[in-house]
């Protein structure tokens, strides 16, 4: 498959409306479709990691949908809306490089209804994409019971916890007994994919970050420690779109799952940020932290 | 009349036999932007209420209703009126509701302590309480409120809740008042 990727997700202004376009990182900043996009945490955060990851990988930028929504959900209702309509569109189109071989979910209203209208249109593809999903959209998706549909999952401790709450329809209401500072990050992994609230992969970030493959730990990576990292909004971010430009590079998923885990810890050692660096002051740092994960 | 989601079924049998003055009832709203809204007012007119996660069947996304005490109901309502706030339905609470997480984690990084309520992290300054970060959640209103809230203190800052939309607005609240607890003001003391 050579299509485009695709990532979805939205920018906290009601007023930006609904962007769909090409993006591009310089030292100007961050454009999608020309529009300039502060990068400030959230979905932008995470596609400026995805285009200087991929110009180090010397991968195309990907594609995005981005809607201005500051919390009502009607711009991630445009967006989902947008996005089923261009994926049934591309199902019944002959040329099959229009499709996106890719697709990374991000900062969505966890709208239920939405989320399976897109679901049910990216599968109906000709050729399935790589589904990834983050952020809102990871809850929806985890609330619909189609959670093994998709091909990975981002979670932080408190988002992993939620997962394997079968009964839990947000983060917001998991069950104290999964919560508590106890909790096992690879039993918690197992009971999400034993309940089905898990995708195929778990990318699970904490104190270390682990790589799963339908409730089993096939990786762990350990290091370097940077735990102001935990603290600064939009390191996830960072980490999802690494992930995603290794994948739009060609890299096995449990493979870019382990190298982006790695790459964002060398970002933190690079940058040496403190619990009040602002996400924006790490990406100049994620080539080279690229090069040396790749190396490893 | 038949309410949506599910609502005014029969309640479970094992809740027959209670006090129905202490009876609990929900209210569902059409969005979670004025359950956030409903709480606030039943509040300040001295009713005892809490969010809750709506039961299964109710579900419909990023939502939640008010739980409320049954009996008053029509107090409630006036209100919610006077609120400009009109419940989608009202009903005995029934098996399947969900509590709202009551667990916070701090992590002390010395110069700054982080607060985690579920899903939400927020970072402080521990001797100016200037929020210097906001991590985590999911809703698109998260980066809004981040916007609003960082570089401001915890007495400047807006509660998450006064623009907040979504459940993870409401664990970032949470996450908010526990800092305000672990670090008052001047004139405040510790709790």
């Amino acid at each position: 498959m050579s299509g485009p990727w695709l990532i979805i997700g939205t920018v906290p202004d009601d007023g930006f409306g609904l962007v769909r376009g090409a993006c591009a990182l310089d030292a100007a900043g961050l454009a999608v479709d020309d529009v300039f996009v502060p990068v400030r945490r959230g979905t932008p955060a995470l596609l400026a990691a995805t285009c200087a990851a991929c110009a180090a990988l010397g991968a195309p930028a990907p594609q995005a949908l981005l809607a201005g929504d500051a919390g009502r959900g009607a711009g991630s209702a445009e967006a989902y809306r947008l996005l089923a309509a261009e994926l049934a569109d591309a199902a019944k189109g002959a040329d099959e490089n229009a499709a996106p071989r890719g697709l990374t979910f991000h900062y969505l209203f966890p709208d239920l209804a939405g989320h399976d209208r897109v679901l049910l249109a990216a599968l109906a593809l000709p050729q399935r994409p790589l589904l990834v999903a983050d952020a809102g959209f990871m809850y929806a998706a985890k609330m619909s019971g189609q959670a093994r549909e998709y091909d990975l999952f981002t979670p932080d401790a408190g988002e992993l916890a939620f997962l394997a709450d079968e009964l839990a329809p947000h983060p917001f209401y998991t069950r104290g007994f999964l919560t508590g500072t106890g909790q096992d990050a690879a039993q918690l992994a197992r009971r999400a994919w034993d309940t089905g609230g898990a995708a195929q992969h778990l990318l699970v970030k904490g104190r270390s970050d682990l790589v799963v493959l339908r409730g089993a730990v096939l990786a762990q990576v350990e290091g370097p420690q940077t735990p102001a990292m935990e603290a600064i909004g939009g390191t996830g971010d960072t980490l999802t779109g690494m992930v995603t430009a290794l994948l739009m590079a060609g890299r096995p998923l449990p493979q870019a799952c382990a190298q982006a885990a790695r790459a964002n810890r060398l970002l933190g050692q690079l940058a040496q940020p403190t619990p009040a660096t602002p996400v924006g002051a790490l990406v100049p740092h994620i080539p080279e932290a690229l090069r040396l994960a790749l190396a490893q | 009349m038949r309410l949506p989601f599910g609502l005014g079924r029969k309640a479970p049998a094992e809740t027959s036999g209670h006090d129905p003055a202490s009876a609990r009832g929900v209210m569902a709203f059409a969005h979670t932007a004025e359950v956030i809204r409903a709480e606030a007012a039943l509040k300040a007119a001295g009713f005892a209420v809490r969010v809750m996660g709506p039961p299964p069947d109710m579900r419909t996304g990023c939502d939640m209703v008010v739980e409320f005490e049954l009996m008053r109901e029509p107090v409630a309502r006036r209100v919610l009126e006077a609120a400009g706030l009109a419940p989608l339905a009202a009903a005995p609470v029934r098996a399947g509701m969900l509590e709202p997480v009551s667990l916070f984690q701090s992590v002390d990084f010395g110069q700054w302590l982080m607060v985690r309520a579920a899903n939400m992290k927020l970072t402080v300054d521990k001797a100016s309480r200037v929020i210097v970060n906001i991590s985590g959640g999911g809703c698109p209103d998260v980066p809004a409120l981040a916007e609003l809230m960082v570089g401001r203190t915890l007495d400047e800052a807006p509660a998450p809740l006064e623009r907040g939309q979504t459940l993870c607005s409401y664990a970032l609240e949470l996450a908010f008042r526990e800092a305000q607890r672990q670090l008052p003001g001047p004139g405040g003391a510790a709790l």
